[in-house]
C-alpha cells in the first residue's frame, strides 16, 4: 500500500493550521441578524407566560419567537421526542430556553432578552437520581416509565442466581461514577439563511447533520427535501454536537420568518447547558469466580441520572450494560439498569457512551479479585479474554481481539511484572482494559437503508470529488476518506476533493458518533473507489491491450505492472474511460451485518467489529495530602490497521489525556441551595475555569503501542481508535492509587480529598475506601430471560412480552432505539 | 459574551488619572491589564459608565531601586516582573507569586496593581448576571451588580451571616506583605503610603482600605535573605489560588532573627499568622510543626472556591511546613510530590 | 413573583470609535464601539476569523493573538488599549505562500485535530521560538500552559514546536 498505513499530513491539516477553516461561527451573510436565547433561572416550574412587549419594541429587534412558535417536539430517539425548541407548558432546568430575541446585533439581542419577562409558577426541585427515585411526583414527563423514572431495562442470560450459589467466591461492590462533560473548545454555532429560491440552509456545528435534517424537518413541518443542512468543521465534538439542539431549530425558524440570515453562537456557560455529556451513574457489581478468579457470572446494576431530558438517554441506558462481556469470557450474565428524569441539563452520549461507567467498576473489581486472590491482574485478565470469532452471553459477535497484545505490550513496556505491588509507598501502578464497538449494529431509527453512502465524481482533468455526509469533528474522518480512495485509484489523498457533511451534495451518513465513520464510511468509499476502478481499468486496459488483471494503479498513473513503465498518467485513464463509458461517477454504500440478538433491547450493542486497548498506568501519591500524580502513561490499542498512524496516534493521545481528566478532576457538579431557603439548583460552576480541563501542566508523557489485527469487518483491517484508548484510563488510576498507598476510592473522579478519607477510613481501622454503600432500590420488573448461545440459546428471549403501545408516538417512531 | 457600553478615558500621567477617577464618582472604573475586570465586566459584576485605562501613565510602569527597597509601579505587568534581574535572591516570594497568577498569556497583560486590588472571588459570585438571577443573587451583588455596602441579599456560603465571605485569591499580596512591602496610594487630593497588610479588610465587600478616588501607583519592597510562595491549586495554570504560603525570614547563623509568613485565599483578607514562637531559634522540626498548627487555626477556609474547605484546611498545614522547610534548605526534592507542583521550584 | 431587580443600565450605546490599528504589518484604520474588544473586532470589523474564541472570559487561550510581539488573550483586551501597537494573528504567520514552520510540522505531526484551538498555540508557540529558538520539553510546557486543548492531549503539539524548532535551525 503506498498512503494507507504510513504517517502522513491529514488534508484538512493546511488549513487548520492557516485560520481557513471555516466554523460555524467564522460565518456571515450580509443582511444577517443575531439570535439570544431567554433560558429559564429556576430548576422545575410551569410556564404561565412570557410578557414580549417590551423586548418586542425594543432597538433593533426583529422578532420575539416563544414557546407558540415551535409547538411540535422532536428529540434524537424515536421513543423520546421530549424536546420543544422552545418552552412549552413547562421548564425543567436551569437553563432551559423559553424564548427567542432576534435583533440586528448581538448586543442589541442580548439587551433585549433581559427586557423578556416569563411568567413562572415553581414546581419541586428534583436534584439527583436518588431523589428522583424518592419523589414520582411531580412528573417531569408523564411519558416516563414509572414516576420520575424514565426507562428500566433488563436482561438475564443464563441462570445467574445458580451461579452465584456454587461460586467459590462472590464479589460484590458498589460504585459512583460523577458526571462530566465533552468540553469542545468551539461553542456550538448555527447560521440559518432562506436561499433565493425559498429553500432553507442551516450551518452548524453538529455531528450529525443527518439527524439534524430530520429534526427539522419535523419540528419545523417543512418537507426534508427543502432544508439543506451543512455541517461545518466541529471545533471539537467528543458527542456534545449530536443531538438536535434548541438554537439550531429556532434560528432556522427565524430565518423562515424574517426572511434573513440569522446567526446564534452559544456562550461557554450556555454550551454547558446544552451538555448531553456523561451520565451519572450508580453501580452495584456482582461477579462470582472461580478459585482462580476466572468469572462464572456477573450481575450489573445501574442507575443514571439523565437530567431532564431523554436525549439518548435509553440507549446510554443500554449502553451501561450490553459491552460488558466482549472484553472477557462471562458465562452467564445479568443487567438491570434505570434512567432517572432530573431537573438538570440532559445527559447523552460523551466518548465512550455509557460504557465507561461499568468499565470503571469491572476494571476495579478485577483489581480487587486479583488482590483478594493473589493474582497479578494482568495474568488474571490475559487467562480469560473472549475469543476471537465467538459469541458473547448476551449475543453479540466479537471478531478480532488483539487485546492480549495490547496487555503483553503496557506490560512489557512498564514492567508491571517487576514492578506492580513493589514500589515505595507513594507510588504506585494500576492496569486497566477495555473494548469499544466500531459503529452502531443498528441506526437510530429503524430501517434498512445504508448507514453510510459515498459518491465519486471523476471528470477529464484527472480531477476526482469524493461526496460523503460524514462529519469532521476533528478525528480526520475526510481524511480516512481521501485516503481510501486514493490508495484505489493510485493517486494522492490531496490530489482529491472531499465534500462531506452537506445534506444537497453527499449521500447520508448517519454522523459522527459511536466511532462509526472510518468502519462504515469507510467500507462505503472502498466500494465507491473499487467500482471507479474498475471503469477506469477496463477502459485502459481496452487502450493497451491487456488484461485488467495486469494493470497497477499508483503514483498517479495506470500501468502494466509486468511491464510498468507502459501506462497512463491518471488523468488521461480518467480521459480513457470518460471516452468509454460516459460521464464518470461511482457510488458506494455500507450496512453493517444483522446482529444475532434477537431480543428486544438487542439492538444496542452488536457492531461490526470491536477495538480493544490496555492500560498500565503510574502514579505518585502524597500520603499525607493525598494529591495525585500520573507520572506516567502507556496504553496499547487494538486498531485492526492503523489508515494514517499519525492521525491514530493523536486519537489515543487525545483519549488517554480526556480519560486523565475524568479520572482526576473533571465534574459536572451541582449546587442544590438549601431547600429551606431556595428551590434552587444550578450548576455550580459553568466555565472553563472552574470546571477543570488538564493544561499542558497535567499531562505526563505517554507511550503509545498500536497493535495491528486486521478486522475483515474495517476497511482494509481499520477499527475505531476514537473512543476506546479512554476507557481505561479511569480504572487504571483507580488500581494504580491502591498500588500506592492500599485504598480503593470506588468514585469517579479520584480526588485528593478522596484519597484522604480512604486513607483516614483505614486508620480508624475501617475499609480502606470511598465510595458508595450501597445501592438503591430501583423496584426492578423482570429482566427478559435469554438463554447463552452455549446453553442451547438462538438470541430470542423466552418471556419477552409484546411491544407496549405509546399512545404519544406516532407509528413509524415506535422502534427500540439504537 | 459581550461587554456593556461605557464611557472611555485613556488617562496621560497619574493626576490626570486620579482626576479622572475623582471626577467620575461612583461608577468609575480604572483599567489595569484588564484581565480580571473585563470578565467581571461581560458578566455584569460591574458595569461602569466610565473606564479609566491606565495603560499609558508611564509612571506606573517604573521598576527601579528606592532606598534599600525596590520601588515596583503598579502598572507593572506579572510576567515582565516575574522575569525581571533586578528582583534579587531578597524578592524570591514577590518572582514566584507573580510568575504563578493565572496563565502566561494573562501574566503578560495583568499588572501588579490589579492583582493587588483584585476582587475577592467566590463561586456565587464570579457567574454570570443570568446564574445569579438563578440563585436570587447574593450580599456581594444583590441587584446583579457588585455594592460595597451591605443592601440585602443572602451569604450563599454562610447564609445565616451577616457578612460576606468572598475569598482574597491575589498571590502577589502575602508574598508582598511576607517581604514586608508598603503601598502607596495616590488621588486627586495627595497621596499616602501604608503597610500593605493595612490595605486589606476582613470583609469580602469592601476589601480595602483604599477610598473610591485613590489609586495604587506603586509598592516599595524590602529584601528578604530568605522568601518563598507556594500556591495551591488543581491545576499547574489558570487557577486562582485557593490557598497560599507566603513565608521570608531573617537568620543569624541557623536562628530565626525575624519572620514573616502570610496565608492567601483561606479568608477575605491575607491573614499574616504571628511568628513569636519561631523567633530566637533554629527551624527546627517540632517549631514548624508547633507553627504549622498555628497556620492552620487561623486558616478559615469555607466552601466557595475548587476544593473542599476541610482538605483546603489540611494542606495548610503541609504547606506551612514545607515552606519553611524549604527556607531552612532542605533539599527540593525531599519535599515530596506537593513541592513538585510549586512552579518556581521546577528549573525550566 | 417579585420583581426582579434591575441592574443599573449601562450608558445607552455610544458612536464608534476610529482607530489605526497595525495588524499582520497592515496599517487599517477601523471604526467600532468602545466596548469592543480586540477578539471582535479582529473577527468582525477586519473579517480576520482565524482567532477563536472558546469562552471570551480569559479561560482558554483560544484567542491568543501576539500583540508586540507577546501572547495576550484577545478576547480581554479591549481594541481600544491597541492602538499603536503591532497585532499578529495566525492569518500573518505565513510568508505568503510559504507557511511557519510552525504550520507546516503542526499539520504534518497532526497537531491540529480539530483544528480550534490550533490558530491560539500557533501564534504562542511562534513567540516562544523567537525567544528560544531551541525550547526544552519543559519551556514548552510553560508557554502553552494558558492553552486547552482537548483533542491531542498536547504530546503531538510538543513534538511538532520541537520539529519547527529543528527544522528552522
Amino acid at each position: 500500500m503506498n498512503i494507507i498505513g504510513k504517517p502522513r499530513r491529514r488534508v484538512d491539516g493546511r488549513a487548520k493550521v492557516t485560520g481557513q477553516t471555516r466554523f460555524a461561527d467564522d460565518l456571515t451573510l450580509p443582511r444577517m441578524l443575531w439570535c439570544r436565547l431567554l433560558r429559564s433561572h429556576l430548576p422545575h416550574a410551569r410556564v404561565d407566560g412570557v410578557d414580549t412587549a417590551a423586548a418586542a419594541a425594543a432597538r433593533g429587534v426583529k422578532l420575539v419567537l416563544t414557546g407558540a412558535d415551535f409547538p411540535i417536539p422532536y428529540g434524537i430517539l424515536p421513543v423520546s421526542q421530549d424536546e420543544h425548541a422552545l418552552a412549552q407548558e413547562r421548564v425543567r432546568f436551569v437553563g432551559d430556553p423559553v424564548a427567542a430575541v432576534i435583533a440586528t446585533s448581538e448586543e442589541a439581542a442580548q439587551a433585549a432578552v433581559q427586557l423578556l419577562a416569563p411568567r413562572y409558577t415553581p414546581l419541586t426541585t428534583i436534584s439527583d437520581a436518588h431523589d428522583a427515585l424518592a419523589t414520582p411526583a411531580p412528573q417531569l414527563h408523564t411519558y416516563a416509565e414509572v414516576g420520575n423514572l424514565h426507562k428500566r431495562v433488563g436482561f438475564e442470560f443464563g441462570d445467574v442466581d445458580a451461579s452465584f450459589a456454587s461460586a467459590p467466591h462472590v464479589f460484590d461492590d458498589s460504585f459512583f461514577y460523577q458526571g462530566n462533560t465533552h468540553l469542545p473548545i468551539e461553542q456550538h454555532a448555527t447560521l440559518a439563511a432562506v436561499d433565493g429560491d425559498g429553500k432553507l440552509t442551516v450551518w452548524s456545528s453538529t455531528q450529525t447533520p443527518h439527524y439534524l435534517h430530520r429534526a427539522l424537518a419535523k419540528a419545523l413541518a417543512m418537507p426534508a427535501a427543502h432544508i439543506r443542512v451543512i455541517a461545518t468543521p466541529n471545533g471539537g465534538g467528543f458527542g456534545g454536537k449530536s443531538d438536535p439542539f434548541h438554537h439550531e431549530i429556532v434560528v432556522a425558524g427565524a430565518a423562515l420568518r424574517t426572511g434573513r440570515p440569522v446567526k446564534i453562537c452559544l456562550s461557554r456557560e450556555e454550551v454547558f447547558y446544552c451538555h448531553r455529556g456523561r451520565h451519572p451513574v450508580d453501580m452495584r457489581l456482582r461477579t462470582a469466580t472461580d478459585a482462580c478468579g476466572k468469572i462464572l457470572a456477573m450481575d450489573l446494576e445501574t442507575l443514571l441520572d439523565g437530567g431532564a431530558y431523554g436525549s439518548y438517554g435509553v440507549a446510554s441506558t443500554f449502553y451501561t450494560g450490553a459491552l460488558q462481556t466482549v472484553t472477557y469470557e462471562i458465562p452467564r450474565y445479568r443487567f438491570r439498569g434505570a434512567r432517572a428524569f432530573t431537573n438538570k441539563p440532559p445527559c447523552g452520549p460523551k466518548r465512550g457512551h455509557g460504557t465507561p461507567q461499568p468499565r470503571f467498576a469491572q476494571e476495579v473489581q478485577l483489581d480487587k479479585i486479583a488482590v483478594a486472590l493473589g493474582r497479578n491482574p494482568a495474568d488474571l485478565r490475559l487467562e480469560q479474554l473472549c475469543k476471537p470469532n465467538s459469541l458473547t452471553a448476551n449475543y453479540m459477535r466479537v471478531g478480532t481481539i488483539g487485546l492480549g497484545r495490547c496487555i503483553d505490550a503496557v506490560v512489557e513496556g512498564s514492567r508491571f511484572r517487576e514492578r506492580w505491588g513493589k514500589l515505595p509507598r507513594g507510588r504506585g501502578l494500576g492496569i486497566a482494559c477495555s473494548s469499544y464497538l466500531c459503529g452502531a449494529g443498528l441506526p437510530i431509527y429503524w430501517n434498512k437503508l445504508p448507514h453510510s453512502g459515498v459518491q465519486l465524481k471523476l471528470d477529464r482533468s484527472g480531477g476526482v470529488t469524493a461526496f460523503c455526509g460524514a462529519t469532521e469533528i476533528g478525528q480526520g474522518s475526510d481524511d480516512v476518506l481521501a485516503g481510501l480512495v486514493a490508495e484505489v485509484l493510485g493517486i494522492d489523498p490531496f490530489d482529491i476533493r472531499v465534500v462531506t457533511g452537506d445534506t444537497d451534495l453527499g449521500p447520508v451518513d448517519l454522523g459522527s458518533y459511536s466511532s462509526r465513520v472510518t468502519l462504515m464510511m469507510g467500507n462505503a468509499a472502498l466500494e465507491a473507489a473499487g467500482r471507479a476502478r474498475e471503469l477506469i481499468a477496463s477502459a485502459v486496459a481496452a487502450e493497451l491491450q491487456l488484461p485488467v488483471a495486469r494493470l497497477g494503479f499508483a503514483e498517479r498513473r495506470v500501468f502494466d505492472l509486468e511491464e510498468p513503465t507502459r501506462g497512463l498518467s491518471f488523468a488521461d485513464a480518467v480521459i480513457a474511460a470518460e471516452t468509454r463509458h460516459g460521464t464518470l461517477g461511482t457510488v458506494g454504500s455500507y450496512r453493517p451485518p444483522d446482529s444475532a440478538a434477537r431480543y428486544k433491547g438487542g439492538g444496542v450493542g452488536p457492531s461490526p467489529a470491536y477495538s480493544y486497548s490496555a492500560a498500565v498506568i503510574e502514579v505518585e501519591v502524597c500520603p499525607d495530602t493525598g494529591w495525585l500524580d500520573v507520572t506516567q502513561v502507556w496504553i496499547g490499542h487494538d486498531i485492526g490497521r492503523s489508515l494514517n498512524p499519525a492521525s491514530v496516534r493523536g486519537q489515543v493521545e487525545g483519549s488517554v489525556y480526556m480519560g486523565l481528566g475524568e479520572a482526576l478532576m473533571e465534574e459536572s457538579a451541582f449546587r442544590r441551595l438549601p431547600p429551606k431557603r431556595s428551590d434552587a439548583l444550578v450548576h455550580k460552576f459553568p466555565s472553563l475555569l472552574e470546571y477543570k480541563s488538564p493544561t499542558t501542566r497535567e499531562m505526563p508523557p505517554c507511550t503509545t503501542y498500536l497493535i495491528e489485527d486486521p478486522d475483515p469487518q474495517g476497511p482494509l483491517g481499520a477499527k475505531e481508535v476514537g473512543q476506546g484508548p479512554l476507557l481505561p484510563i479511569m480504572p487504571a488510576v483507580a488500581n494504580a492509587v491502591f498500588d500506592a498507598v492500599g485504598v480503593r476510592v470506588d468514585e469517579v473522579p479520584i480526588t485528593p480529598e478522596k484519597i484522604v478519607r480512604a486513607l483516614e477510613e483505614a486508620a480508624r481501622g475501617r475499609p480502606a475506601r470511598v465510595g458508595p454503600t450501597g445501592f438503591p432500590d430501583v423496584g426492578w420488573p423482570e429482566p427478559l430471560r435469554v438463554a447463552p448461545p452455549w446453553e442451547g440459546g438462538d438470541g430470542k428471549a423466552a418471556n419477552e412480552t409484546p411491544r407496549r403501545p405509546r399512545p404519544d408516538k406516532d407509528a413509524k417512531d415506535k422502534q427500540v432505539p439504537r | 459574551m459581550r461587554a456593556p457600553s461605557f464611557r472611555w478615558h485613556a488617562a496621560t500621567s497619574l493626576a490626570d488619572a486620579a482626576r479622572a477617577l475623582a471626577a467620575g464618582g461612583p461608577r468609575a472604573l480604572l483599567l489595569g491589564g484588564g484581565t480580571d475586570v473585563v470578565p467581571a465586566i461581560k458578566r455584569r459584576q460591574y458595569v461602569p459608565e466610565l473606564l479609566i485605562s491606565l495603560r499609558q501613565v508611564a509612571e506606573l510602569g517604573r521598576l527601579e531601586p528606592h532606598g534599600a527597597s525596590l520601588r515596583i509601579g503598579a502598572g507593572v505587568r506579572l510576567g515582565a516582573l516575574a522575569a525581571d534581574d533586578r528582583l534579587g535572591v531578597g524578592h524570591t516570594a514577590l518572582r514566584r507569586a507573580a510568575g504563578v497568577v493565572a496563565s502566561p498569556h494573562i501574566r503578560n497583560v495583568a499588572t501588579l496593581g490589579g492583582n493587588l486590588c483584585l476582587d475577592t472571588r467566590c463561586n456565587y459570585y464570579n457567574q454570570s448576571l443570568e446564574w445569579r438571577r438563578a440563585v436570587d443573587y447574593c450580599m456581594k451583588a444583590p441587584a446583579g451588580v457588585a455594592l460595597a455596602a451591605p443592601a440585602g441579599g443572602t451569604c450563599w456560603v454562610a447564609p445565616g451571616s451577616p457578612r460576606c465571605w468572598a475569598v482574597s485569591q491575589t498571590d502577589c499580596a502575602p508574598a508582598l506583605i511576607a517581604l514586608g512591602a508598603s503601598v502607596t496610594l495616590v488621588s486627586a487630593e495627595g497621596q499616602r503610603t501604608l503597610p500593605l497588610a493595612d490595605l486589606y479588610r476582613d470583609d469580602g465587600m469592601t476589601w480595602l482600605t483604599r477610598r473610591p478616588d485613590e489609586l495604587l501607583a506603586w509598592v516599595d519592597v524590602p529584601a528578604a535573605a530568605r522568601s518563598t510562595y507556594w500556591k495551591l491549586r488543581r491545576r499547574g495554570s489558570f487557577d486562582f489560588p485557593v490557598l497560599g504560603v507566603a513565608a521570608a525570614v531573617e537568620l543569624a547563623g541557623d536562628v530565626v532573627t525575624a519572620a514573616r509568613v502570610v496565608l492567601g485565599a483561606v479568608a477575605s483578607h491575607p491573614v499574616v499568622v504571628p511568628t513569636e514562637s519561631l523567633l530566637g531559634r533554629p527551624l527546627g522540626d517540632d517549631a514548624i510543626a508547633a507553627f504549622a498548627e498555628l497556620a492552620t487555626r487561623l486558616a478559615k477556609p469555607l466552601d466557595n472556591t475548587d476544593y473542599q474547605l476541610g482538605w483546603r484546611k489540611r494542606v495548610t498545614r503541609a504547606y506551612v511546613v514545607g515552606a519553611l522547610r524549604e527556607l531552612r534548605g532542605d533539599d527540593p526534592a525531599l519535599l515530596g510530590v506537593l513541592a513538585r507542583r510549586q512552579a518556581a521550584l521546577i528549573p525550566a | 413573583m417579585p420583581p426582579q431587580p434591575q441592574p443599573p443600565q449601562p450608558p445607552t450605546a455610544g458612536s464608534k470609535v476610529v482607530l489605526t490599528l497595525t495588524v499582520n504589518g497592515e496599517a487599517a484604520e477601523v471604526a467600532f464601539e468602545p466596548h469592543k474588544t480586540l477578539l471582535e473586532v479582529l473577527r468582525e470589523d477586519l473579517a480576520l476569523t482565524g482567532t477563536k474564541h472558546g469562552c471570551e472570559l480569559g479561560e482558554c487561550g483560544a484567542c491568543a493573538v501576539l500583540v508586540d510581539g507577546k501572547p495576550v488573550l484577545s478576547c480581554l483586551m479591549l481594541a481600544l488599549e491597541c492602538g499603536g501597537a503591532s497585532v499578529t494573528t495566525v492569518e500573518g504567520l505565513a510568508r505568503g505562500a510559504q507557511l511557519d514552520p510552525l504550520q507546516d510540522a503542526f499539520a504534518d505531526l497532526g497537531a491540529a485535530q480539530c483544528g480550534y484551538c490550533t490558530p491560539g498555540i500557533l501564534v504562542t508557540a511562534r513567540a516562544l521560538l523567537d525567544q528560544h529558538p531551541a525550547p526544552t520539553r519543559p519551556q514548552i510546557e510553560e508557554a502553552l500552559a494558558g492553552n486547552l486543548c482537548r483533542c491531542t492531549g498536547y504530546l503531538s503539539i510538543y513534538q511538532a514546536v520541537e520539529q519547527a524548532a529543528r527544522k528552522a535551525r
